[in-house]
Order: structure tokens, then C-alpha cells, then sequence
């Protein structure tokens, strides 16, 4: 572990160079950790695939402070073990309409569009962080054979809910945007609603899974409002 | 009470200090571009420091009043004129029921900061009336200001404006350079590369937002070929993308990214940053991180200092 000062109001914590769960429980034990303590001089935290990213009032807690907290926190203990947390499962439904670029996937991994959604339904993932707009996952863990490159051109605007594919992510557009990824379905659920809490669908360090629907059941969980489950009260 | 948008002006959203402890679920802060000027509109018509005002872009908005107010103009000087009068800026302004206030273009900075004694009613989305416009939620519906829009205003009582020292604020039309920090990503760049920084003139591109400012400028390249695994990124930091153009990411900036940073712009600047029109030309000078802090920490006794 490294804790480098990446501003006069941040330290920027390096648990490693590469993408893997056991980096990433280093994170998710010191993100948790630092939650946990609410404290206010702590302002953001910004998990990346191995790093975590702390903003803070840097009148009211210096960076040494913070180092000497961070590094006291890294010597209390193993990450808790998430293994056995629910997986959040993600309707997906993959028609053609709504997964333009499915048979392009197939095509690049000489695959049937079939095996193309048995695999991209099969693992389950580790949600590694969110970032680039609100409520998008960075997920590990798609398979090889689905690995696809981007779009050369990318689409001026993607439906919110659009699932896609680019190099070796997976993802989830959570609101409408512009974008390069090839996409193969789309999820009825609102992955971001800043008026929900948490605003967020997934948080980082959940583990997720894609479950395929036909296009009744997505049409039927998109009338409620695609928030099958109950709305929690702030 | 209410306020009518007349003419909403270039780009007039409603900010406050800022929407914290949402980044790892990719939620930026949004808020006020400069936030000292927004911080010193709320204190002059008496407000707490935290209390959303209008922040309006390079073209300010005409505004009615249904009923008598209290306001003050702050950060760029924006010609605003109430009933076809003059008014001035850094202070607060008496505003009479049906009484109509425009405001100008802006002439030595970006943005201009209206505060209206109570403070702008609307929702509070994670806690922060900022609207963060790219994902379209905060402050008015998720949107800039349209003309028609009916702004409300807190209740209030018993609220004293303030007034300045003379002379207390002023903006300088030729700034000192942009203080920064080494970035996270400090030794990806050669010394040959940091003079390159130091010692160049950038000027801020067309393209440039409340996400961050492109500038174009000397090339600045990182030896030898790295590839970033996606890390955090801080409020001002100096991203160099594979152009090698940097730009500084602001306050609707993404929470996340690929691209190295070499520095990062220090706290205390960071209102100057605000206030930066596209053209304009920005130069960097480094700083070590406990004269940063010391510059914050004297700014922000400034702040308590230049009220009579």
C-alpha cells in the first residue's frame, strides 16, 4: 500500500497495478472503514479498480493525520469477507432491438447470439467502482470469448439501461448518454434515480449477475416504474 | 415570494457549495464554479454561506421582482442595472416590489453570483441544491434557467445585510499564474516536462465547462508508453490525455478516469479557475502542498476580514 498526495486536498491510496479481486478487497475494506468512521473532515471517497481516492478538508485534518489513519486502519485486519452477500441480479432482455450489436459480438468471438447471452448471463461479477457519470459500474469478471472491441464511431445517444460490451468491460448506461460501446440488451431497472436512496442501483464492491427476460417481463417491470422492489424513505 | 426569470442569460443555474459524499457512487459535487464570490453574495445580504444563489455564465439574467428583496451581485462584473439604473456589485442592493434587474455581460471573469437574502427555495437532491446539469437533477428541475421560471425564495426574518471595506475586493486583469501541486502522476513526466508546464502559456479552448477546461498550449507527454488502471480523480486536477493537451477538471468533472495527472490546481486558485473565459490565457507556477493549506487558511481569514 502506498498513499501518495495527489492535491493539496487529497490522498490517493495505491493497493496495487492491476485489476483483481484481492487488490480490490483492499479498497473496499479501507472505503468501508473510512465510511464507517463519519467523519466529516472526510469529504469524498473515490474507489478505482486498486487505488481510493480521499478528499478532505485539508484545514480541519492534515495529510499526515490522515496518512497515520489510513495506515493504522491497513494494519487492523483482513478485508471482511463479502462472498456470501446477495447478488444483485440485473434483468436484461437481449432483442435485437434493444442489443444492435449482438450479432456483431457473436460474429467477433465466433460465437451463436445464443451462447452469446448463455455467456454473459453465466458469471457473476464483482462491481469494482462507479464512476464516469452517476450510478456507472466498472464490472470484472466477462468472459474472454465476449471480449469485443468499441465502437470506431460512437453512437450520439444511448438509451438509458443499455447494456454493452467494449474490450474486455462490461456496463450499464445509466442515463441517456452518448457512447462506443457494443450494445447487446437492455435492463428495464433504473440503474440511477437521484431521488431514491441510495441513488444508486449497485454500490461498489456488489456482486451482480444478468439474468435474460423476454420482452413481456421487461415491458411489465419498465410500467412499475422498473423499481420492482419497494422505495425506501430517506 | 417569488422571483420571474425575464431573460435567463447565457447559461443560469442554481448552485450552492456543492453535493459531497457521492463520489464512489460516481456523483460529482456540481456546485458553485467559484465559490468564493458565491460565498461572499450569501454573507453580504446577511445569509448563512451555504445558501443557493444564482450562478449565471458570461451573460447574466433579467429578473422581476413580485415583491421588495434583498440581493448582491458578486465575481464577475456583470453591468447589471436595476430599473435602468446602475447597481453596483459586492453589495447588497434594496430591491422594491415589481422592480426589474438585469444584468450584462460579464467583462473581467466567467461567472457572475446572485444572492437574494433567504436564499433560492427548491428541493435539496443528496443534500445539495446544485444542479448538476449533465445528469439533469439539483437545483431548478435538473435544468438551467428558462425564461417564465418562477424562482421562489425562503422565508426569512430579522436577516442584516453586510457591506465591504472599501476596496477590499478587487479582481486583477492581468492574475498571477495558477498555483499548483505535483499530481498523483508525478513521476510519469520527466523534469524537461514539468518546465515545459511551468514555463508555458495555455489558453483556455471554446470547449471548455463546468466538467473542465481544455487548454491548448505546449504538448506535454509522459515517458515511455503506460497504460492508467482507472483511478480517482481530484477537484482541479491537470489531466494530460493522449494529445497531451492538458485539461482541468472542474466541478461537474467525472469522478473517475484513465489519463495520468501531473498537477493538481491548489484549493485556495480554485475560484480563479471559475472565473477563466475561453481564450483566455492561464499560466502555472508550483507550490508545495503546506503553502497550499497556508493559502487556504489565509484566504479564508480574508474572508472574515474584508466586512466593515
Amino acid at each position: 500500500m502506498k498513499v501518495i498526495p495527489a492535491s493539496d486536498t487529497s490522498l490517493l491510496v495505491v493497493f496495487g497495478d492491476a485489476i483483481s479481486p484481492d487488490l480490490h478487497g483492499g479498497v473496499m475494506a479501507l472505503f468501508h472503514a473510512l465510511q464507517d468512521r463519519r467523519d466529516t473532515r472526510i469529504r469524498n471517497l473515490h474507489p478505482g479498480y486498486a487505488s481510493l481516492l480521499i478528499d478532505f478538508d485539508s484545514l480541519r485534518l492534515t495529510h499526515d493525520e490522515l496518512t497515520a489513519m489510513i495506515e493504522q486502519q491497513g494494519s487492523a485486519g483482513d478485508a471482511p469477507d463479502r462472498a456470501n452477500e446477495a447478488v444483485v441480479i440485473i434483468p436484461v432482455c437481449y432483442d435485437a432491438e434493444f442489443g444492435p450489436d449482438l450479432a456483431d459480438v457473436a460474429r467477433h468471438g465466433g460465437l451463436s447470439v445464443e451462447e452469446v447471452i448463455r455467456l454473459h448471463t453465466s458469471p457473476t461479477y464483482l462491481v469494482y467502482f462507479l464512476g464516469f457519470t452517476p450510478g456507472f459500474v466498472y464490472l470484472g469478471g466477462l468472459p474472454d470469448a465476449l471480449h469485443t472491441p468499441r465502437l470506431t464511431t460512437p453512437r450520439v445517444s444511448i438509451a438509458a439501461g443499455s447494456v454493452g460490451i467494449a474490450g474486455s468491460q462490461t456496463g450499464i448506461y445509466p442515463v441517456d448518454s452518448p457512447g462506443g460501446w457494443r450494445l447487446i440488451g437492455r435492463t428495464p431497472l433504473r440503474m440511477f434515480d437521484p431521488d431514491v436512496t441510495p441513488p444508486t442501483r449497485l454500490q461498489p464492491g456488489d456482486r451482480m449477475s444478468f439474468v435474460a427476460i423476454n420482452r413481456e417481463t421487461f415491458e411489465t417491470l419498465q410500467r412499475c416504474g422498473g423499481i420492482p422492489s419497494a422505495r425506501l424513505e430517506p | 415570494m417569488a422571483i420571474r426569470v425575464a431573460k435567463p442569460g447565457f447559461f443560469t443555474t442554481v448552485q450552492d457549495i456543492g453535493r459531497y459524499g457521492y463520489a464512489h457512487l460516481g456523483i460529482s459535487p456540481a456546485g458553485a464554479a467559484d465559490a468564493l464570490s458565491f460565498r461572499l453574495a450569501n454573507l453580504l445580504v446577511g445569509n448563512e454561506q451555504n445558501v443557493p444563489v444564482l450562478e449565471m455564465t458570461l451573460l447574466g439574467a433579467t429578473l422581476e421582482f413580485e415583491e421588495s428583496a434583498v440581493v448582491a451581485i458578486t465575481g464577475a462584473e456583470c453591468r447589471a442595472t436595476l430599473n435602468r439604473e446602475p447597481a453596483p456589485s459586492n453589495a447588497a442592493i434594496e430591491v422594491a416590489a415589481g422592480a426589474t434587474l438585469e444584468c450584462g455581460s460579464m467583462r473581467n471573469g466567467a461567472r457572475s453570483y446572485l444572492a437574494v437574502q433567504g436564499g433560492f427555495d427548491v428541493p435539496l437532491v443528496m443534500g445539495s441544491a446544485s444542479t448538476f446539469v449533465a445528469a439533469r437533477f439539483g437545483g431548478c428541475q435538473g435544468r438551467r434557467v428558462q425564461a417564465g421560471d418562477l424562482l421562489r425564495v425562503r422565508q426569512h426574518g430579522g436577516m442584516r445585510h453586510r457591506s465591504l471595506r472599501p476596496g477590499s475586493v478587487n479582481v486583477p486583469r492581468n492574475p498571477t499564474p495558477l498555483r499548483v501541486t505535483r499530481g498523483a502522476q508525478q513521476d510519469w513526466f520527466a523534469p524537461e516536462t514539468f518546465e515545459k508546464l511551468f514555463a508555458g502559456t495555455y489558453v483556455v479552448s471554446d470547449q471548455s465547462d463546468r466538467c473542465g477546461l481544455r487548454l491548448n498550449g505546449e504538448t506535454l507527454q509522459p515517458s515511455g508508453q503506460r497504460q492508467l488502471l482507472t483511478d480517482g480523480i481530484p477537484l482541479g486536477a491537470l489531466q494530460v490525455p493522449q494529445d497531451g493537451q492538458p485539461i482541468i477538471l472542474f466541478v461537474d468533472q467525472q469522478t473517475t478516469g484513465g489519463y495520468p495527472k501531473i498537477a493538481n490546481v491548489i484549493a485556495a486558485d480554485m475560484h480563479r479557475v471559475g472565473q477563466l473565459r475561453p481564450r483566455d490565457e492561464v499560466r502555472f507556477a508550483e507550490v508545495s502542498i503546506a503553502d497550499a493549506v497556508q493559502a487556504l487558511r489565509e484566504q479564508e481569514r480574508w474572508l472574515t476580514e474584508i466586512f466593515a
